[in-house]
């Protein structure tokens, strides 16, 4: 079990790009579970972007990734993942 | 560096990329539009439903008039042009009409569209040319520094309205339903699911389809009349808006901050104005004229 599976809290998670975030906020006031919060940290340009605070609330829906202006995040759910990695390892395995 | 930023930083080198990165061109990204702004989310919404609608993005094509909407065409890695201002929909008929198998997108704002380009949107929407308009409308003309707009509600102040503006608009769905339109609906950035529903919908739909979209301008609209950041129209567009599918579309004009009327409004069936074409040379002329541009009505 690698140590990001070990970490695992809710359902799926977010990706951000957070160079590339302007502050908007869409992702944390309409998250249906308000698993977002602004981070502490400034990115390159001086924005706070989102971070996943409440992991185990996140139920990997994308809705962030649909609002998001600047395609900063996206989310994904674990089992979507798993799939995609069993389905990349494949090839490489035998 | 906080806990928080590490696991970020080592999510950021998985393999996964955003679904929406390969449809935008990599190197204009950051876009200009401001932190706040309605129109990324609009593209975003086009991309996946560019996705969902399984279409041979070699033979998709979006047009764009000037303005900040205008932009978007320069951001999407599909072939795309730039035009002059207002003439958008004049140079998609012309690429429509040049290679009929293409899907034509023009995607473009509501000061491109309805001002300068008023007059073209009415004939292309009369004579129902087989494009797809995209407005996406934030009531202002952004680009340019917050002038009124045709879009403009009665009541907000605006560079060129500094004591509020008086001048009626224009209800965009109502002009596109009665010049003919075969698929009218308008939405809002809040409503994204719906949005990338019906865009989806449009594209492999058939004659003249408008989609109306309502995006947030934070920085002149929005702060001009002091209603707060782009998130907070947002919250509005989600408390005030209605979804009426099927709607008649002269009841739904919109107001200065008072209820939105949204859903898919008009859905019928027209002849494009190529099969009208081949249909009445070929009535006329009979076999000496070869219907030009796929397969003719009926065969």
């Amino acid at each position: 079990m690698s140590a990001e599976e070990t970490t695992r809290k809710g359902k799926g998670t977010v990706f951000v790009r957070m160079e590339v975030c302007k502050g908007c906020s869409y992702c944390i006031d309409f998250c249906p579970t308000h698993a977002l919060d602004f981070s502490k940290e400034f990115n390159q340009k001086g924005y706070h972007f989102p971070v996943l605070n409440r992991a185990e609330d996140c139920t990997g829906c994308d809705l962030c990734g649909l609002f998001c202006p600047d395609f900063a995040i996206f989310g994904a759910r674990w089992k979507d993942l798993d799939e995609k990695r069993q389905k990349t390892a494949t090839p490489v395995e035998p | 560096m906080s806990e928080s930023l590490d696991l970020h930083l080592a999510l950021a080198e998985t393999e996964l990329e955003n679904p929406v990165l390969p449809y935008l061109r990599q190197d204009r990204i950051p876009h200009i539009w401001c932190p706040g702004c309605g129109i990324g989310t609009s593209v975003n919404c086009f991309c996946r439903a560019l996705t969902d609608s399984g279409l041979d993005l070699d033979k998709v094509a979006i047009v764009s008039g000037i303005g900040c909407t205008g932009r978007t065409a320069g951001y999407l890695n599909l072939d795309s042009f730039h035009t002059t201002h207002g003439r958008a929909i004049p140079f998609a008929t012309g690429l429509k009409l040049g290679n009929p198998d293409l899907n034509v997108v023009v995607y473009s704002g509501d000061g491109d569209l309805f001002a300068i380009g008023g007059n073209h949107f009415f004939h292309a929407a009369r004579r129902n040319m087989d494009i797809l308009v995209i407005c996406v409308n934030n009531f202002t003309y952004g680009m340019t520094g917050g002038q009124v707009a045709p879009t403009t509600p009665v009541g907000p102040t605006q560079t060129t309205m500094p004591l509020g503006n008086f001048e009626s608009p224009f209800n965009l769905p109502f002009i596109a339903d009665a010049c003919g339109a075969t698929y009218v609906s308008r939405w809002t950035v809040y409503h994204v699911r719906q949005l990338a529903k019906a865009m989806k919908e449009a594209l492999n739909k058939k004659g003249f389809r408008f989609i109306e979209v309502m995006s947030p301008c934070p920085t002149l609209y929005s702060r001009r009349n002091r209603l707060g950041d782009g998130v907070d129209q947002v919250k509005y567009y989600k408390e005030n808006s209605v979804i009426k599918n099927g709607a008649d579309t002269k009841d739904i004009g919109l107001g200065y901050q008072g209820e939105i009327v949204v859903g898919k409004f008009v859905d019928r069936e027209r002849a494009t104005w190529l099969e009208s074409m081949n249909d009445h040379f070929s009535k006329v002329l009979g076999d000496q004229f070869k219907p030009y541009g796929g397969k003719p009505e009926g065969v």
